[in-house]
């Protein structure tokens, strides 16, 4: 089991929620989150005074998946949240030790 | 039963002979409205309109709208949201307490006859002792005009809040909000609308460039000054954080400021339409300016700057909204677009001063600004001026000057002075950095602006 966790831009999280259904995902957790990479942050200005705004407003989308579909996914989520312009996001992809569904405490693959 | 005495020495005229004050019959002091209540003729002469009366009890109710919510709102927005509930606070308590002071002695002090230097009014209207209902300003009641007076005095205090939010303990905030008002208030009140020396000379102050826009601005940035910036401050604060709720008052102010200049013609007269036309003029041309100086020099026109705006060209036109015809409101608006723009940029960057929340280049420098634009503005020349005290505009300028430079020395000294009572009453006028970081609304308040739960 893999889990999938992808920072994204926060006006894709629709067209990637949709595109994940398509190929048959049943289930995501949504983290509205704020952070920068190479992007870095940008200034606004007020009253003529400039703010520096480090921590852009990204979301964080977490699916955990069996292992032979854990790269369909992936090439999903890059194919829909993809703009091509800097601040797109990462992907990272973690191994599961276990997963449980809290209802029936069954185990491994099936509580996914 | 000595008050019952001074009521029937009053009331017999001896009072002023008593106390050597001398009586300015434009004035109505509780004093000569217990002569009304006695003498039929007298009462003849002012006797009760009702239309300029339900104008009055209406502007009332408009100018302490501005406050309450409107510059609560105004100001709430613009800070981070951990202060947003502490601003809201400062706002909502200054408006209680300066009321029990205008009850108290502010009142009597500002606008009731004083000695004859004409610095301060006089103290026969403490606790408002003297008032029946049946008393009388002018044409209308006496409990109108003090109510509507007070309104002035709940806002003025208040603007000031721009200057100390995000760091001030709060029992400072109370303790120099109530002697300020009575220290530098009621003083520059009576100076100029009690009957005191700048009226005598012919100064032109319609609703308060001088009174209420210049003391709160010269004061701001003195309290700011002695209080010291926030952390962060210029490079790394955060921006205001709901713009919504700045615009949302703004809008507020905007319609309240109709009670606030057209008001102030105590009258529902072709004085208070011109003074209401003038004002929403000045208003509209002063955003717009506002907002294309932005747009060109930052790149984006921003809400917070129109509405910011919005207030420098209400706050310019206030002194000259009983002078200048609608093209001279136009110029004050524009002129408060520009100046006042270029006022925050100078407070902050060039002084270096945390005038947080722009106190001094916006109402300091729009209140002062439409104070001298007034003697030509409101010159009946071409552009349209409804006429002045003095006989050119230049000596009238001469004036409107010596009322600024007055208003604003009293300012700055007195509130030097306060600072320096009510930090050692507070041990420091600071929160602690803990406190400042952790934000005021729990620090002080022990609430939260927002919960999201």
């Amino acid at each position: 089991m893999k889990l999938i966790k992808s920072i994204i831009k926060p006006f894709k999280l629709e067209d990637v929620k949709d595109a994940l259904s398509e190929i048959g995902i049943e289930g995501m957790t949504v983290i509205e989150a704020k952070g920068f990479g190479r992007q870095k942050g940008h200034t606004e200005i007020y009253r003529g005074s400039e703010y520096t705004i480090d921590f852009l407003p990204k979301v964080v989308i977490e699916v955990a998946v069996p292992d032979d579909i854990a790269d369909k996914v992936i090439e999903t989520i890059v194919k829909a949240a993809k703009t091509e312009k800097i601040g797109d996001g990462k992907i990272f992809v973690i191994p599961v030790e276990q997963a449980v569904r809290i209802r029936t405490g069954e185990q491994g693959e099936v509580a996914l | 039963m000595i008050s019952r005495y001074l009521l029937l020495l009053a009331s017999l005229g001896l009072a002023p002979i008593l106390f050597g004050q001398s009586v300015d019959p434009s004035v109505t002091g509780s004093a000569d409205a217990t002569v009304q209540a006695a003498t039929p003729a007298v009462e003849e002469v002012s006797s009760l309109d009702n239309g300029n009366t339900a104008w009055m009890l209406t502007a009332t109710a408009l100018v302490l709208f501005m406050t309450l919510p409107g510059l609560a709102l105004f100001y709430a927005g613009l800070v981070q949201s951990k202060n947003v509930l502490s601003v809201l606070m400062h706002c909502f308590a200054i408006a209680c307490l300066a009321s029990i002071v205008w009850f108290a002695v502010g009142y009597s002090l500002a606008l009731t006859p004083g000695n004859e230097d004409g610095w301060i009014g006089g103290q026969a209207a403490f606790f408002l002792q003297n008032l029946s209902i049946d008393s009388l300003n002018g044409d209308h009641p006496e409990t109108v005009w003090i109510m509507f007076q007070m309104t002035f005095a709940i806002i003025t205090p208040g603007l000031i809040v721009g200057a100390f939010v995000e760091r001030i303990k709060f029992s400072a905030v109370l303790l120099f909000s109530a002697l300020w008002l009575v220290v530098v208030y009621c003083p520059v009140c009576y100076w100029v609308w009690g009957g005191g020396w700048l009226a005598e000379r012919g100064v032109i102050d319609f609703a308060g460039g001088i009174v209420v826009h210049a003391t709160a601005g010269a004061s701001a940035l003195t309290l700011a000054a002695m209080l010291g910036r926030r952390h962060g401050f210029p490079r790394s604060l955060r921006p205001p954080h709901n713009p919504g709720m700045v615009m949302t008052g703004a809008a507020m102010l905007w319609v309240g400021w109709f009670g606030f200049n057209a008001g102030s013609a105590a009258a529902a007269d072709t004085s208070a339409g011109m003074a209401m036309l003038v004002t929403h003029l000045s208003a509209a041309t002063a955003s717009l300016v506002w907002m294309f100086v932005e747009w060109r020099k930052t790149g984006k026109p921003g809400l917070v700057g129109i509405v910011t705006g919005t207030i420098a060209g209400l706050a310019t036109i206030t002194p000259a909204s009983g002078s200048v015809g609608p093209l001279g409101a136009i110029i004050i608006g524009a002129s408060a677009g520009i100046i006042c723009y270029y006022a925050c940029g100078f407070v902050k960057e060039k002084l270096g001063i945390d005038d947080s929340l722009d106190v001094a280049a916006v109402h300091g420098v729009g209140g002062i600004l439409g104070t001298l634009l007034v003697s030509y503005l409101g010159w009946k020349g071409e552009l349209g001026g409804l006429g002045i005290n003095a006989e050119t505009w230049q000596d009238q300028l001469v004036v409107q000057a010596q009322g600024c430079l007055a208003a604003i020395a009293l300012s700055v000294i007195a509130t030097y002075i306060i600072v320096k009572i009510v930090s050692a009453l507070t041990s420091g006028i600071r929160v602690s950095d803990d406190d400042e970081t952790k934000g005021l609304d729990q620090a002080a308040h022990g609430e939260n602006g927002y919960s999201l739960s």
